[in-house]
């Protein structure tokens, strides 16, 4: 059983019934490759292996016990924002290196009760502020399809462990595009799903508004059974919704592409710095889609040029306050030797903060600060409504509507944008997030340096079953996302 | 006309937190039960550990809406939670979830009355939900201080006046108002030891008819007495720089009840900026008219509007009404008493049984009206004997006293054991009377001669006689006759 790691979800879950493999050989088998092979993507932060194999046994036990669930035994991977009761929790930051949860994520404890083992938590920037992995006190990960390339970020552990085949599936967050663009840099399937869709407990908060957990895996299938486990309503968070989560996985083959709707807002394909390749991708996806049935419907999004100044004031601000808890009296990094409680703050927050993080902290400081409240977060909370009304109507004429996910292919590592540039690469995405909307990432080839390509398709609210559905339907009728990257064809 | 001090007019603004009656937390399950052991009553919510979430406790919006229909007040029905961000050990967030723009409840108010007797109307301006803070333990850590986050997260109302008042007397009325207020309407139990119900005053002076006087707010006072001391403390303070010509600094300041002086805490400049924003980890709270309407059904008869019904009804006073009214438990208790005694005709009796020995009893044993050994039917019955002639008022309080020390006999069996009843025949009074007079020539004589007070001497005498039992206006009536 040499290639365990090639097989989907489905073909695991089927396996694991079958007897034809155990969860322990399948969890020895991940928790080998990571041994060999992650040094060189480090897309994990802690690995857990002796938890892993307890879980393993405990699920084929519940196998012989004819109590199993159809994903007990299946390993996953935990983006290290989702706090793991006895497990090292950092959210990728020096501030948390040494906190240890003492509860489970909502996300995490619907994995242990679907029967899931859990490998480990995997690298993201730094409070998931980033879109490349880099700003990760752990270090860089690498995106397995070149390794000085970025994985994306700020689920860049997720998807390099799952792009590099560490990991079946993984959890992933997204607040600005943190699923949607790491998944297209690394050639995978990545689901944000609608605002309150997934509980936010547990899941250390970067901007309350924005933030929402979701599948990252290699296919829309695969993505629909953790999104299975995800999916629901958890009273520990007034955010989540109170509406019954759909069976994703029987709804895949739910939506019809023939006969779909897909907008194509004219002002995203004009946007300076859309890289040709990404954009010629893109168009060849969205013709392979109209060959499958679909109309395509050239939208209007008026909002465009607001997105990046809008999103940068509201989730900084929101930021700024949540990260005020951070503050070196119960938990995390304490300085050295405070002199009094001044200096205990001071120090250790700037000494456990890192560059972009303290720069998120200052900006919505200063945008929520008296005298500017009114004209930087009011105002962006106004203009944030313009943009969920630009969405709104749109799908008055449109199914789902279309966009790359990101205007380029991975960058290097190092490459050292500066922040604007950096901000600007999530003009495709971020938009999703100020309306609350659901959104997914499919891969569709690759540019010229064989870096992959994805395709963005946006849905209106609770249309979580028929984005993937969509995808899968691509998904039959393409092979790009069984396209691996050298890294992942390593045997062990 | 506000009275003035020198020449001042004093204005007064007051904030008032009071503790709601909960058994849980605002925003988590944790107990809110008092003086537990540090941190045993923290959950991870209240330790704000990372990712933890608040939600709310739906008690809280009804006892809110209670308030605030307790006062007359504009109900919010969409309010919104905010963030007031700021560092210190004992507020884990790192900030306060509180209310700012949308509070649940807005414009109201309350008449308070003073010693006088004149009423006055007192603006509020807003109550507002919001967490408390934990406690900085400066004690037993040398160099360091202890957190104790118990009561983190207990739900507290914060009222808010208008600068409404012009005197310390206004302003101490006003507090008492209020809390008997939250007691009346059972959304606090404004225990001001245990910190449950506590004021910050806002205190400026000004010369009649000029705008208002820089201000200065005292923090945290946590009795009636120390709210009377602090503010006439500072009354002195301000004048006295006013009047040398300084002026006043805005700022935060600190009484000291042993000093009896206020110090500065912070200037206005160096004030947090609280970066108030809507908290995006709650949703408005959303209040129906029908859940207004079913609270409004709820809500107990008023404070005044009891005392001016007592005044009606019962033609009690002023001040009878407003010292029965001081508590619900002592309004319901006296209204008890009222109906045993044979109802409102006895209503000044009741009052004064009420007021006087029965009040004056619970004092000395320092007993909560509930815990009185006596009930109010109990009382009652007694009262009807007295207005039945079964016994005199004066047999009444060795009755009383010996109901008190049984713990609830009823007065007709303490009667009847005692042989207390009243001696109402006529031949054993007329008896009594004629041996009286025999002893007493000298003074039947003076009586006749003019001395009315020789008249009561022997009406003492006959009552001593039949060891109070006869009544006193037979006594009198049969004596006249007797005499001439």
């Amino acid at each position: 059983m040499t290639d365990l790691h090639r097989l989907s979800i489905r073909e695991l879950s089927e396996g694991l019934a079958g007897s034809k493999f155990s969860s322990r050989e399948l969890t020895e088998h991940y928790l080998k490759r990571i041994e060999k092979i992650d040094a060189q993507v480090q897309s994990y932060v802690t690995v857990t292996p002796e938890q892993a194999l307890a879980q393993a046994d405990a699920a084929d036990a519940l196998r012989k016990s004819g109590m199993a669930n159809v994903l007990t035994g299946v390993p996953v991977a935990h983006k290290d924002i989702f706090c793991t009761q006895g497990i090292k929790t950092t959210a990728g930051s020096k501030i948390l290196d040494n906190f240890i949860s003492p509860y489970d994520a909502t996300v995490v404890a619907k994995g242990k009760v679907a029967g899931l083992v859990t490998l480990g938590k995997v690298n993201m920037d730094e409070f998931a502020m980033g879109s490349t992995s880099e700003s990760s006190y752990f270090g860089a990960t690498k995106n397995p399809w070149a390794l000085d390339h970025v994985p994306g970020g700020s689920s860049g552990g997720s998807a390099a462990a799952v792009a590099a085949d560490l990991a079946p599936f993984a959890t992933g967050t997204d607040t600005g595009g943190s699923i949607r663009q790491p998944a297209s840099f690394c050639g995978l399937t990545g689901l944000k799903p609608t605002y309150g869709r997934v509980s936010r407990f547990g899941m250390i908060a970067y901007a309350s508004s924005l933030d929402q957990g979701g599948p990252m895996a290699r296919s829309a299938e695969d993505c629909a059974y953790l999104m299975n486990v995800m999916a629901g309503h958890d009273n520990r968070d007034s955010t989540s919704v109170n509406v019954d989560a759909d069976d994703y996985v029987a709804n895949l083959n739910g939506t019809s592409v023939k006969g779909l709707r897909i907008g194509i807002p004219k002002q995203y394909f004009n946007v300076a710095g859309l890289d040709a390749d990404v954009k010629a991708r893109v168009e060849e996806s969205l013709k392979k889609l109209e060959d499958m049935g679909a109309t395509l419907v050239e939208i209007d999004l008026n909002m465009t040029d607001a997105y990046v100044p809008t999103y940068y004031l509201i989730a900084p601000a929101e930021a700024s306050s949540n990260l005020q808890r951070f503050d070196g009296v119960r938990y995390g990094y304490r300085c050295e030797n405070p002199v009094d409680l001044t200096d205990l703050y001071k120090r250790s927050r700037s000494e456990g903060f890192g560059p972009e993080v303290q720069r998120r902290i200052l900006i919505g400081t200063y945008a929520l600060s008296a005298g500017y409240y009114d004209a930087y977060y009011v105002k962006a909370q106004k203009v944030r409504r313009l943009i969920q009304q630009d969405f709104l109507k749109a799908f008055e004429s449109v199914d789902v509507i279309a966009a790359p996910s990101a205007p380029t292919t991975a960058y290097k590592i190092g490459a050292s944008l500066d922040p604007v540039e950096m901000y600007l690469g999530d003009i495709y995405t971020i938009a999703v997030n100020l309306a609350g909307l659901p959104a997914i990432n499919a891969p569709v080839g690759f540019d010229k340096d064989q870096l992959p390509v994805g395709l963005q398709l946006i849905g209106n609210y609770w249309s979580e079953s028929q984005l993937l559905s969509v995808v899968h339907q691509y998904q039959q009728a393409t092979d790009w996302h069984t396209k691996r990257a050298a890294i992942a064809e390593e045997t062990v | 006309m506000a009275k003035l001090i020198d020449g001042w007019e004093v204005v007064i603004g007051l904030e008032i937190h009071t503790q709601l009656n909960t058994n849980s937390k605002i925003f988590s399950g944790s107990s809110t039960t008092f003086g537990q052991d540090p941190n045993t009553q923290a959950s991870l919510v209240d330790l704000a550990m990372p990712g933890v979430l608040p939600v709310l406790n739906k008690a809280v919006v009804d006892l809110a809406v209670r308030f605030g229909l307790g006062i007359d007040a504009y109900i919010d029905k969409a309010s919104v939670f905010a963030r007031k961000n700021y560092f210190y050990p004992d507020s884990p967030k790192g900030y306060q979830i509180s209310q700012m723009d949308n509070p649940i409840v807005g414009l109201g108010h309350v008449d308070i009355q003073l010693e006088d007797g004149t009423v006055k109307r007192i603006g509020v301006t807003r109550a507002h939900l919001e967490e408390d803070a934990g406690k900085s333990l400066h004690e037993d850590f040398a160099g360091m201080t202890g957190i104790d986050l118990n009561r983190a997260g207990t739900p507290l109302l914060e009222i808010v006046s208008e600068p409404d008042m012009r005197s310390v007397e206004e302003a101490v009325a006003y507090v008492k108002t209020i809390h008997t207020l939250v007691r009346w309407l059972g959304i606090s139990d404004g225990n001001m030891a245990e910190g449950s119900f506590r004021c910050d005053c806002n205190v400026s002076l000004r010369r009649p008819g000029n705008e208002f006087g820089t201000r200065c707010e005292l923090k945290n006072i946590n009795s009636f007495r120390f709210i009377e001391k602090a503010i006439n403390v500072e009354i002195e303070r301000q004048m006295d720089i006013l009047e040398s010509g300084g002026r006043i600094t805005q700022e935060t300041r600190l009484f000291d009840p042993n000093k009896m002086e206020t110090r500065s805490m912070r200037s206005k400049e160096e004030a947090n900026d609280y970066r108030y924003f809507p908290d995006p980890d709650l949703l408005p709270v959303i209040i129906s008219d029908e859940q207004i309407e079913a609270i409004r059904a709820e809500l107990p008869e008023l404070p005044k509007a009891r005392r001016e019904r007592f005044v009606s009804e019962h033609q009690l006073s002023e001040y009878d009404a407003h010292v029965l009214t001081g508590s619900r438990e002592l309004a319901d208790f006296y209204e008890a008493v009222v109906v045993a005694a044979g109802g409102e005709k006895q209503a000044k009796l009741a009052a004064n049984w009420v007021m006087g020995e029965f009040s004056a009893a619970l004092n000395k044993a320092n007993l909560e009206i509930t815990d009185s050994p006596i009930s109010a039917e109990q009382l009652g019955g007694m009262i009807a004997r007295i207005v039945d002639n079964t016994i005199s008022g004066k047999i009444a309080k060795q009755v009383f006293g010996f109901m008190w020390e049984s713990n609830g006999q009823s007065a007709d069996a303490i009667i009847a054991e005692k042989g207390l009843k009243q001696e109402t025949d006529t031949g054993a009074i007329e008896a009594i009377i004629k041996e009286v007079l025999a002893a007493n020539e000298k003074m039947v004589e003076e009586y006749k001669s003019g001395k009315e007070k020789a008249f009561n001497g022997l009406v003492g005498q006959v009552m001593k006689a039949s060891r109070g039992k006869a009544n006193p206006a037979q006594v009198n009536e049969l004596m006249k006759k007797l005499i001439g």
